[in-house]
């Protein structure tokens, strides 16, 4: 039978995952203020302008926005202040 | 999630084959219950009516219609869980459970440890002589790496880059090279569906001291310091970031071959010109190594010849406008380019960013300088705002200067360059004598 060796673990240090509750649901989005984040991504606007005109079809008292970040890929605090001041719920897409 | 936090009732929507990647991130951010949509891959070049269709259709992973997930994601009633997240601690012992070697060999492998080339398992003996290369104790924090932008760190120790060290196949000797790419946070196996690789180059007096190869053959398998350091970064990046699995945390639909080993030493010695770390700050009489996220084109010619103007103004129009160019050169081109009254690559760099340019219809149709450019060109960050404005046909440049490097490597048995996509990383040219 073969020796046994003891070796090290290659995998790095994650870091500790620290629980997150999701935000209250609302009881419906008519007359609710809800955010198209755009993301930046190829084809997204087009993408968030179609989703726009589902909303004004099917639920047109709902009030549909698009904002986009500054940049792709980089965080922008003050449009999530935007969204946070004056959004009742947001769609983010098409991202990754 | 940030909104969540913030009160704000989310759903994000991703492609398909993100579903994997999206629910791992989801769980790591501790928030595993993140509301998702998914429509099919790709969403790029498709048109407003195949969006739309997307929108009226299925979400592909759940089998719902994708607007009764949007709308339930955002109004349905929250579980137990969704309220209390999840917390919980992925600390794991140092060494793994004893076994014989080919099981421990399967278990590398089957976890994607490896690349896939037989590697060294790292013993405890061999870790402890690895770690006699730095003076710096195991513990020691070296740095972070993470896979992508939108991804969590992992913290990373000089003890675990000496065990991806020892499983490269590497020597003591080259643990301060191996050191220093670990400390410069880039990592050389990004999860980017471009599949874009890390390319290193190593400047100093340790390119002699441990034997490298900037001579025939420099960037090829013919030298052991060469080869298993670029090796080492590869291995280090998947292990110590979290990972590089296939559809899980790799997304590179095509691959690269770069990401096996792609690090090679600068001829000074032949080379007529300052050496590339000299540009970053460093003397000549400093250690550097330079790090460079591409590999993606690949371009090559000889000469220069009597239109080589013409040539590399086609091949720069051939690279990718955001992607930045490694020119890399046998030192008979360096010579010849000299003789031309390029007396430093600052001259030749002057030049290739005068007349590397593409018409502004086709720089601005690239998928990257769509995305990643033309938000700056909106907000009115210059000079892209000054060139969204530009009429179809008006030549742009393609490249700043500093995003252009030039480096001189090989053994003089040809004229031979190539072009490669390097676009130099943030802190992208780190001391290699600080982890001596």
């Amino acid at each position: 039978m073969a020796d046994k060796i003891r070796v090290h673990d290659p995998r790095g240090y994650p870091p500790k995952v620290t629980g997150k509750r999701l935000a209250p649901r609302l009881e419906t989005l008519e007359g609710k203020n809800v955010f198209l984040v755009d993301c930046l991504f190829d084809n997204s606007e087009v993408f968030m302008n179609e989703l726009s005109d589902w909303f004004a079809k099917h639920f047109p008292k709902v009030n549909i926005s698009i904002i986009k970040p500054r940049q792709s890929w980089v965080d922008d605090p003050e449009m999530r202040a935007k969204v946070a001041a004056n959004g009742d719920a947001a769609i983010l897409g098409v991202g990754l | 999630m940030s909104l969540e936090e913030a009160g704000i009732p989310t759903i994000a929507v991703h492609t398909h084959v993100f579903s994997r990647l999206a629910k791992a991130t989801a769980l790591a951010n501790g928030m595993p219950t993140t509301r998702q949509a998914f429509v099919p891959q790709p969403v790029v070049d498709r048109t407003a009516a195949h969006l739309r269709a997307y929108i009226e259709g299925v979400d592909p992973v759940s089998k719902r219609p994708f607007m009764q997930e949007i709308i339930e994601g955002l109004t349905g009633p929250l579980s137990s869980e969704d309220l209390k997240g999840m917390s919980f601690d992925r600390s794991r012992a140092k060494l793994l459970e004893p076994d014989t070697e080919d099981n421990l060999h399967k278990l590398f492998q089957e976890n994607y440890w490896t690349d896939n080339l037989p590697i060294v398992l790292p013993t405890e003996e061999r870790v402890a002589a690895m770690l006699k290369g730095t003076s710096h104790s195991p513990d020691k924090v070296v740095g972070r790496l993470r896979p992508a932008e939108f991804r969590e760190f992992w913290e990373l120790t000089v003890e675990k880059v000496a065990v991806n060290a020892v499983m490269a196949g590497a020597r003591p000797q080259y643990l301060p090279v191996i050191l220093a790419m670990a400390a410069s946070g880039t990592t050389a196996r990004s999860s980017s569906t471009t599949s874009f690789a890390g390319i290193g180059v190593v400047n100093g007096p340790i390119r002699n001291e441990i034997g490298m190869n900037a001579g025939i053959g420099a960037m090829g398998p013919f030298n052991h310091a060469n080869a298993t350091i670029g090796r080492a970064w590869n291995l280090l990046s998947q292990n110590l970031q979290g990972g590089s699995t296939p559809n899980e945390s790799y997304m590179g639909t095509l691959g690269n071959w770069y990401s096996y080993s792609a690090t090679f030493p600068e001829n000074e010695e032949r080379s007529p010109w300052e050496p590339l770390h000299t540009r970053y700050g460093f003397k000549k009489t400093d250690s550097a190594v330079t790090l460079f996220r591409g590999g993606r084109y690949t371009q090559a010619g000889f000469g220069p010849r009597e239109t080589w103007k013409e040539k590399f103004k086609r091949v720069f129009a051939a690279c990718s406008p955001r992607q930045s160019p490694l020119l890399v050169m046998d030192p008979i081109v360096a010579r010849l380019f000299t003789d031309l009254g390029f007396n430093s690559k600052e001259k030749l760099i002057a030049w290739i960013e005068e007349n590397a340019t593409l018409p502004a219809r086709e720089y601005w149709d690239d998928q990257w300088v769509q995305t990643l450019l033309k938000p700056l060109a909106v907000s009115g960050v210059e000079p892209y705002a000054t060139n969204l404005k530009a009429a179809p046909d008006k030549e742009l440049p393609m490249f700043r200067a500093e995003e252009i490097n030039i480096v001189v490597t090989g053994g003089e048995t040809q004229g031979a360059w190539k072009i490669y996509e390097g676009t130099r990383s943030n802190n992208g040219t780190v001391s290699i004598d600080a982890w001596r």
